[in-house]
């Protein structure tokens, strides 16, 4: 007997994607508004990378760490905001603001707190980062995610039409602004590798995009005179089995990074879950796809002569 | 669906050499050293893996800026002396001095003189026609200004002079492996893995440690001199906070020390460090001492007052011995930095990150724990979607994770957490370029092509998708790679790579499986 083989999707699927722009349209639109509000609302929580400031990570020698006097002991140094997170039942990780008085300050915070805690703990990290560092990095981030966007735009034009290429960039865009509302509710930190991780979301969010325009334009070369309306339909739902399936195995492999890869990947983990799995998916098959419907692809498709190999 | 015996060939040997590269990583130690030197490469694990210390510093522009400045102002004052030419109101602000000639007459000589302290820039042989001053004149006020250029060349020499210093301090602390390298036009990148607590380290690093020999100067008290400092002295303290007032004029510097060791001084029983002058050091030294016995010299250490001591006979042998209330850790601290010499500028930390050896193994655990069970999942689910092809995929999918690790080994990659990461989402991208071209043969075979037929459009189809959807991806991965630091570029290039590995087992390997599965069984129907 033979096992049949898992069918998620069933062949010759016929869903409407372009009419679901009646309330996927309205839906991201809100969506994107809420996330910008949330973003001046709640504001990005910057990590050391691009705040400056000192990182320590202790773990206490006896099997369970009282957090109180760790405070405690602390907050006499005067070091300005400090924050300690307690993480199972015996490491902590304390955060202190960026001191006044430039780079040469910073590092007197280590001594400071290694006097403090003593030989009590066993320090696992330790990270200091300067005012001068911290503003050159953000830059970096910034300059990195319009440098990708731009290439991405300008590689996508060469190989499709420009309005391929424009309706990639607003669904990109659309994915970057949901994904940053999403770390502005959750508080995750941002710092270098959320961008590591917002830079692979637009990867693999237009990794979908483009399978699924790839298809349109095939179809557009085939079927000259099929109204546009049904040609984007076709193109979706030819693709759909293609893009559930990927999404499975992409999802499959991050939910591994998220509960095994340890916490030092688990914040990068838990934006790109977000930001592939949710936001990447939807936005490929009802914002991409059905956005083509405004751009005027094919516009001048009426008017040439050929006839349907069909 | 037609492989030629070569090209088949080619595709195997090609893929089986590539993941062979990996092997250098699993071998024990011994056996390693004994590879050739062509298969010994092997990634580097990050430091947030093995644990270690990163430290950026900074040299100080603004130090290297203010003393290319002042030299030049006694550079011009030293020529204008020796030609004998009268100036008066010789002047330094910011990279520029300025002065007035006296006499008309004079004007072309001290032009002519001065220009000669401009230099070419890159040697002067290079004939290149940059150099590092501008000189104008008006009206007799000549004017030098250092031009942009000087100063770049200028901190560039200080860097790479600090670079050699700092290799030499941190090789006295007998850590395994440092690397040290230069980045961007003022910076110096330190790593030494294996380092719990690089306090010891960023003290050593951080110090200057320019080191004189000067006279005390007797003729005012610090009080006095506090209030008005004699022209050639200046007031200076000693770690205890004692104030002494210190003559300018140098005696002996660093420089012309040959060598420091701690030892225990033998009468007293207290810390202190040994050195000695070279010969021309020795003599200066031997010449001052015989003129001033009886008076108090001062050993100056980054302005700071060691010691005081009353010369009580002449010092000719060119040895001597430093003390003031060291430890054996200082005192040895002391001898590394007199050893290695004085930075020609300050360094600043400006980023520090340390990750102890326990966090490290742990990451390392936690990583490939991720790695296993995602590819768990993902290979179970092939299996239960495309039955034999998700197995084809599968084995695909290995020999490209097996070739991500042999050009990370090739390219003798550091391989950070982040980048275990980017080889756990490379096994996700990989299965898509499978999923493409299955679902297309799916759909080939509804459209009622035959077996091979559908075999054929499949493949054909999907890998122009496979190829855009791809790179694209792989702009991001650029892209990351350039404005990427660390831990984050170790997981850009595994990314990068791991799409170019795709796009090759996609074009060939998976083809090639099903190719040569296809020519043995020569089935009617698909199993997909």
């Amino acid at each position: 007997m033979r096992i049949p083989l898992l069918r998620l999707v069933p062949d010759d699927t016929k869903i409407d994607f372009v009419q679901f722009r009646r309330l996927s349209f309205p839906l991201s639109a809100l969506l994107s508004i809420l996330a910008v509000l949330a973003y001046f609302h709640f504001g990005l929580n910057l990590g050391i990378d691009f705040k400056g400031g000192t990182i320590i990570e202790v773990q206490g020698k006896s099997a369970k760490v009282d957090i109180a006097p760790m405070r405690a002991a602390l907050e006499k140094l005067e070091l300005g905001e400090v924050q300690l997170q307690q993480f199972g039942d015996n490491e902590v990780l304390i955060r202190v603001a960026q001191q006044p008085g430039g780079d040469a300050a910073q590092q007197a915070v280590v001594t400071k707190v290694r006097a403090a805690l003593g030989d009590t703990v066993e320090y696992r990290r330790v990270e200091v980062v300067g005012p001068r560092v911290s503003a050159e990095l953000l830059g970096y981030g910034i300059v990195g995610l319009f440098l990708a966007i731009i290439g991405i735009l300008i590689y996508l034009w060469f190989r499709f039409e420009w309005q391929f290429a424009l309706g990639a960039m607003i669904a990109n865009v659309h994915d970057i602004v949901l994904t940053i509302g999403f770390m502005s509710i959750t508080q995750i930190d941002f710092d270098l590798t959320s961008v590591a991780a917002l830079l692979t979301i637009l990867g693999y969010s237009l990794n979908d995009t483009v399978v699924i325009y790839d298809r349109i334009r095939e179809l557009l070369r085939k079927y000259k005179r099929m109204p546009m309306r049904e040609l984007l339909n076709a193109g979706v739902n030819q693709t759909l089995s293609r893009s559930v399936i990927t999404h499975l195995t992409v999802t499959l492999a991050l939910i591994a990074l998220l509960i095994w890869g340890g916490r030092a990947i688990h914040g990068f983990a838990a934006v790109m879950t977000f930001g592939v799995v949710l936001v990447g998916t939807y936005t490929s098959v009802f914002i991409a796809a059905p956005m083509l419907m405004y751009l005027g692809v094919g516009a001048h498709r009426e008017r040439e002569t050929g006839t349907d190999k069909q | 669906m037609h492989f030629s015996t070569w090209r088949a060939f080619a595709i195997i040997v090609a893929a089986g050499i590539i993941c062979a590269l990996a092997i250098p990583n699993v071998l024990a130690p011994a056996t390693f050293e004994a590879l050739p030197s062509f298969f010994k490469r092997k990634m580097v694990l990050g430091l947030d893996l093995q644990g270690g210390s990163h430290l950026l510093l900074q040299v100080d522009g603004d130090f290297v800026r203010k003393e290319k400045g002042e030299n030049l102002r006694d550079d011009v004052r030293r020529v204008l002396r020796e030609t004998k030419i009268g100036y008066t109101n010789l002047a330094l602000q910011g990279l520029t001095v300025s002065v007035r000639i006296r006499e008309e007459k004079d004007i072309q000589e001290a032009l002519r003189k001065l220009r000669e302290l401009s230099q070419p820039l890159g040697g002067i042989f290079s004939g290149s026609n940059i150099q590092d001053l501008e000189i104008t004149e008006n009206a007799g006020l000549i004017r030098l200004t250092i031009t942009q250029a000087g100063i770049t060349q200028r901190l560039g020499q200080s860097v790479e002079q600090s670079i050699e210093i700092v290799r030499k301090r941190i090789d006295e602390l007998g850590t395994r492996e440092p690397s040290i390298q230069r980045q961007g036009l003022d910076r110096i990148l330190v790593q030494v893995p294996g380092l719990d607590n690089p306090k010891r380290l960023i003290d050593l690093i951080g110090q200057t440690a320019k080191l004189t020999f000067r006279m005390v100067d007797l003729t005012v008290s610090p009080q006095q001199a506090q209030a008005q400092p004699p022209a050639d002295s200046e007031l200076l303290q000693s770690n205890e906070g004692q104030p002494y007032v210190i003559e300018k004029r140098v005696v002996v510097a660093g420089e012309d020390l040959i060598d420091a060791q701690p030892a225990t001084d033998q009468r007293t029983g207290e810390w202190v460090v040994n050195f000695r002058f070279n010969s021309a050091g020795a003599r200066r030294f031997a010449n001052a001492t015989r003129d001033n016995v009886g008076r108090p010299f001062a050993i100056v250490l980054d302005n700071k007052v060691i010691s005081a001591p009353v010369i009580r006979e002449p010092i000719l042998g060119g040895s001597g011995q430093i003390s003031g209330n060291f430890t054996a850790q200082t005192a040895n601290d002391l001898a590394i930095l007199l050893r290695a010499g004085a930075l020609p500028a300050p360094l600043t930390v400006i980023e520090e990150r340390t990750v102890g050896a326990g966090l490290g193994e742990d990451s390392i655990q936690a990583g490939l724990k991720a790695a296993w069970i995602g590819s768990l999942f993902v290979i179970v689910f092939m299996l239960v979607t495309y039955g034999l092809f998700g197995l084809f995929a599968n084995i695909a999918v290995a020999v490209n994770v097996g070739m991500i690790l042999g050009i990370l080994s090739l390219l003798g990659a550091t391989l950070t957490l982040p980048g275990i990461a980017g080889i756990v989402l490379t096994v996700g991208i990989a299965v898509d370029s499978n999923v493409l071209i299955y679902e297309r043969i799916r759909e080939e075979v509804r459209a009622g092509r035959s077996a091979i037929s559908a075999l054929n459009a499949g493949f054909d189809r999907a890998l122009a998708t496979i190829l855009d959807s791809n790179l694209t991806t792989f702009i991001a991965a650029a892209v990351l790679f350039y404005v990427g630091t660390g831990p984050v570029r170790g997981f850009a290039v595994t990314f990068g790579v791991g799409i170019l590995t795709t796009l090759f087992t996609a074009f060939t390997f998976t083809r090639l499986l099903v190719a040569l599965w296809y020519h043995w069984w020569r089935p009617k129907t698909l199993p997909i």
